[in-house]
């Protein structure tokens, strides 16, 4: 498959993110839409991996290049998972505080 | 040997910080004790010195190393030689006079006053022998700017009359544009030969340009302008009168203005090797001579006119050095400081009686009243006049007949100006104790004679004034009389080797002493004539005469030409340029941060959706600017 399609999804799946993150207020969906943020990078990683090693592949069957982008995808998942607990907690701790999920409660530090 | 001469300051040191620390607990009588027997102690210690020095020759003691730079050393160094071992017995035998006397003339003062009065007559005395016995010029300009300071502290010593604060100001400021010659011609001293200590400047003295040693030497004697009252920084001195009348006798007589001529004197070799310098000496001496001297003649304040007269005497000590007569000058200060230090101790003795009276027109017939102030006041007199045999007249006449070998014109001038010496001290002197009591009737009930404390230094110094001359008698009367030329001979002797002064015909000394003489006599006949029998008279002077009531306008003018327009620039400078410029500047930049602050607040509106806005926008905008210019990347690579 031509790398032009993993570029236009990931692409795709990133505007959503932004946009995601611009226009709504719950702050759960907008934490949803920093993961798919975070997805279509690792997306991105995973296919430029692929096609690195793929091309070298071909001339070496012992060659590693390339590789690497797939092990970083395994980081971000981790630290990706670390910041979910983080964030829920947090958004746990704004439900308490305002009784409501709506980010734009959170204005308190203005002037 | 070595802590024999640390003895001699030492002691007046410790009387400062004694007097100064304990001037609320001490009594009055411990005080003056303390004050008076500290100098009295660096007297006998001089003495010891003095005797040390006459049959041994100089003393060196070094102490410590003042300033240390990689080759540049400044010891902290003594050197009691001839010059400055009679220096030290003026200083502080007079200066110990004055401070008996001062037990006495103060003693109305509350006890802490008259505790600060005596730690600054200690610590004037402390810097004035500083100033003499430095080995170097810069241990003697320490002492050179101490005896700035406390002519500072003493002239405004009574600070509660502004008038008196401002005389203050005037001697220290006049002061402190003389120091910046002598300063000046340190530091050239110190960048042409690496070295500030006599001995070496004096043997390397050949390694110097003519022009640096003319360099040289004006500047050091614009040091010695200030300090010693010369035209044109004169006027300090006049006003100098507004301190206590033995401060005044401290400053006229033992200390303070004779640094100058002890400066010129200890640097003497320099002097001859730079005619030019000497002439223009010569010059300034002569010019201040008779300009005090004219202004002398119409004051009518007792301690005006003597303040003048030491202006003026000092000039007679700068014609001398001016001509070489380097000998000449330093004995003129030894018998000027005996009767200047008697007529103004006389003058306080006066003041005391009269109830701080000074002006002269006021008195009159106090013979009658204070004999032995009469007496000694009379001799006094007589010795500034120059009367044979006292001792004005050999020291006068030594520099006048230098004078004369020199340029007749000078002596001529130098002439006139000792005979109106003569005529307005006997002025002074007729107006003061001759005539009738032209004050009030209360005040006449009020006269008395001195205490005992104020009198016996009158009587001293009287001896020294009649009899100080005879340690200088002229080579015309007996061979080998000259004592004190041939005692100073060793300090002197890199000049004479340089100029042969060539001494005078016998029959031209003779008449030339016969005539001056004469002259002085009939001015004196003159004088005691026209004004023993002075009645008060109210007219206003006119012409010359009030020109000279008014100083020349020397004062109106320096205030006209450098005061008032200094007054006008620093009032511009505070009111345009600080006001409108600086403070302009400075409130500007606050303004502007604030007015700043207050926008950029406002981006801050608690809105998260805002902030994540301008969040994505900025990394999107900085995205292109990376694709597009690498000289960002550049620019952002420098910062992180």
């Amino acid at each position: 498959m031509p790398i032009q399609y993993y570029l236009y999804l990931a692409l795709t799946l990133f505007s959503i993110g932004v946009i995601g993150v611009l226009t709504r207020r719950n702050a759960i969906i907008i934490f949803m839409c920093i993961e798919l943020m975070l997805n279509a990078t690792n997306l991105l990683l995973v296919a430029f991996s692929k096609m690195h090693h793929g091309m070298s592949y071909l001339a070496d069957k012992t060659s590693t290049v390339g590789t690497d982008g797939q092990l970083f995808v395994f980081f971000i998942m981790v630290v990706a998972a670390a910041e979910v607990s983080v964030g829920l907690a947090i958004i746990v701790m704004m439900y308490r505080n305002t009784h409501s999920v709506d980010v734009n409660f959170l204005n308190r530090l203005k002037n | 040997m070595n802590n024999l001469v640390l003895l001699v300051p030492l002691f007046p040191l410790i009387g400062f910080l004694i007097n100064g620390l304990g001037r609320k607990s001490l009594s009055k009588q411990m005080i003056a004790a303390i004050g008076s027997g500290s100098i009295l102690a660096s007297f006998v210690v001089s003495i010891i010195l003095f005797l040390q020095v006459k049959s041994t020759g100089a003393i060196i003691a070094e102490y410590f190393t003042f300033i240390n730079v990689e080759n540049f050393k400044i010891p902290f160094a003594f050197q009691v030689d001839q010059l400055s071992s009679l220096f030290l017995l003026i200083i502080t035998g007079i200066g110990f006079l004055i401070h008996l006397y001062s037990s006495a003339y103060m003693k109305d003062e509350e006890e802490q006053h008259y505790g600060r009065y005596f730690a600054y007559l200690n610590l004037f005395v402390f810097s004035m022998l500083l100033l003499v016995m430095g080995a170097n010029y810069v241990i003697m300009f320490i002492g050179w700017e101490g005896v700035g300071l406390c002519s500072y502290l003493l002239i405004g010593y009574w600070f509660k009359n502004n008038n008196y604060n401002y005389a203050a100001k005037k001697a220290f400021i006049m002061n402190r544009i003389g120091d910046l010659g002598f300063l000046l011609a340190v530091f050239y001293l110190i960048q042409k030969l690496g070295t500030a200590t006599y001995l070496d400047v004096f043997a390397n003295v050949a390694k110097l340009s003519h022009q640096d040693i003319v360099i040289i030497t004006s500047l050091l004697f614009v040091g010695a302008m200030g300090k010693s009252a010369q035209l044109p920084l004169y006027t300090w001195l006049p006003d100098a009168m507004a301190g206590p009348t033995p401060v005044s006798a401290l400053i006229h007589a033992a200390t303070m203005v004779t640094a100058g001529i002890y400066m010129i004197a200890r640097s003497n070799l320099l002097y001859t090797m730079a005619p030019e310098t000497q002439g223009f000496i010569a010059i300034i001496g002569l010019a201040t001579a008779l300009f005090a001297a004219t202004i002398a003649l119409k004051q009518n304040d007792i301690k005006k006119v003597l303040a003048y007269s030491t202006v003026s005497q000092l000039g007679y000590m700068f014609l001398g050095l001016g001509v070489g007569a380097y000998t000449g000058a330093v004995f003129h200060v030894m018998t000027h400081a005996f009767f200047k230090a008697l007529l103004f101790l006389g003058a306080g003795s006066v003041i005391h009686a009269m109830h701080h009276e000074q002006d002269i027109r006021k008195m009159g017939g106090l013979k009658k009243y204070m004999p032995i102030t009469n007496i000694t006041f009379l001799l006094a007199c007589l010795a500034i006049a120059g009367v044979p045999p006292f001792s004005g007249f050999f020291s006068k006449d030594e520099i006048l007949a230098a004078a004369f070998s020199k340029n007749p014109v000078l002596y001529y001038l130098g002439v006139a100006g000792a005979l109106m010496t003569t005529f307005y001290m006997f002025r002074l002197y007729a107006m003061t104790f001759l005539g009738k009591f032209r004050g009030s009737h209360e005040k006449e009930h009020h006269l008395h004679e001195s205490p005992s404390a104020m009198t016996i230094p009158l009587l001293v110094l009287a001896v020294l004034s009649v009899a100080g001359g005879f340690i200088g008698i002229p080579e015309v009367f007996a061979k080998e009389s000259h004592w004190l030329e041939h005692f100073l001979s060793p300090i002197f002797a890199g000049s004479n080797a340089l100029v042969h002064a060539h001494h005078l015909d016998h029959n031209t000394e003779y008449m030339m002493m016969g005539v001056v003489t004469g002259l002085v006599l009939i001015t004196i006949g003159f004088a005691w004539s026209k004004f023993s029998k002075y009645t008060y008279s109210d007219i206003e002077e006119s012409g010359i005469g009030k020109v000279l009531e008014n100083k020349w306008y020397v004062d109106e003018l320096y205030d006209t030409i450098i005061v008032k327009p200094l007054d006008a620039l620093s009032i511009f400078l505070k009111n345009i340029i600080e006001k409108s410029g600086i403070d302009g500047i400075v409130n500007g930049v606050g303004r502007l941060v604030n007015y700043g602050s207050r926008q950029l607040r406002l981006v801050q509106n608690g809105q998260v959706g805002g902030y994540l806005l301008v969040m994505v926008v900025s990394i999107v905008v900085i995205f292109f600017l990376w694709i597009n210019d690498a000289a960002i990347v550049n620019f952002f690579g420098k910062i992180f």
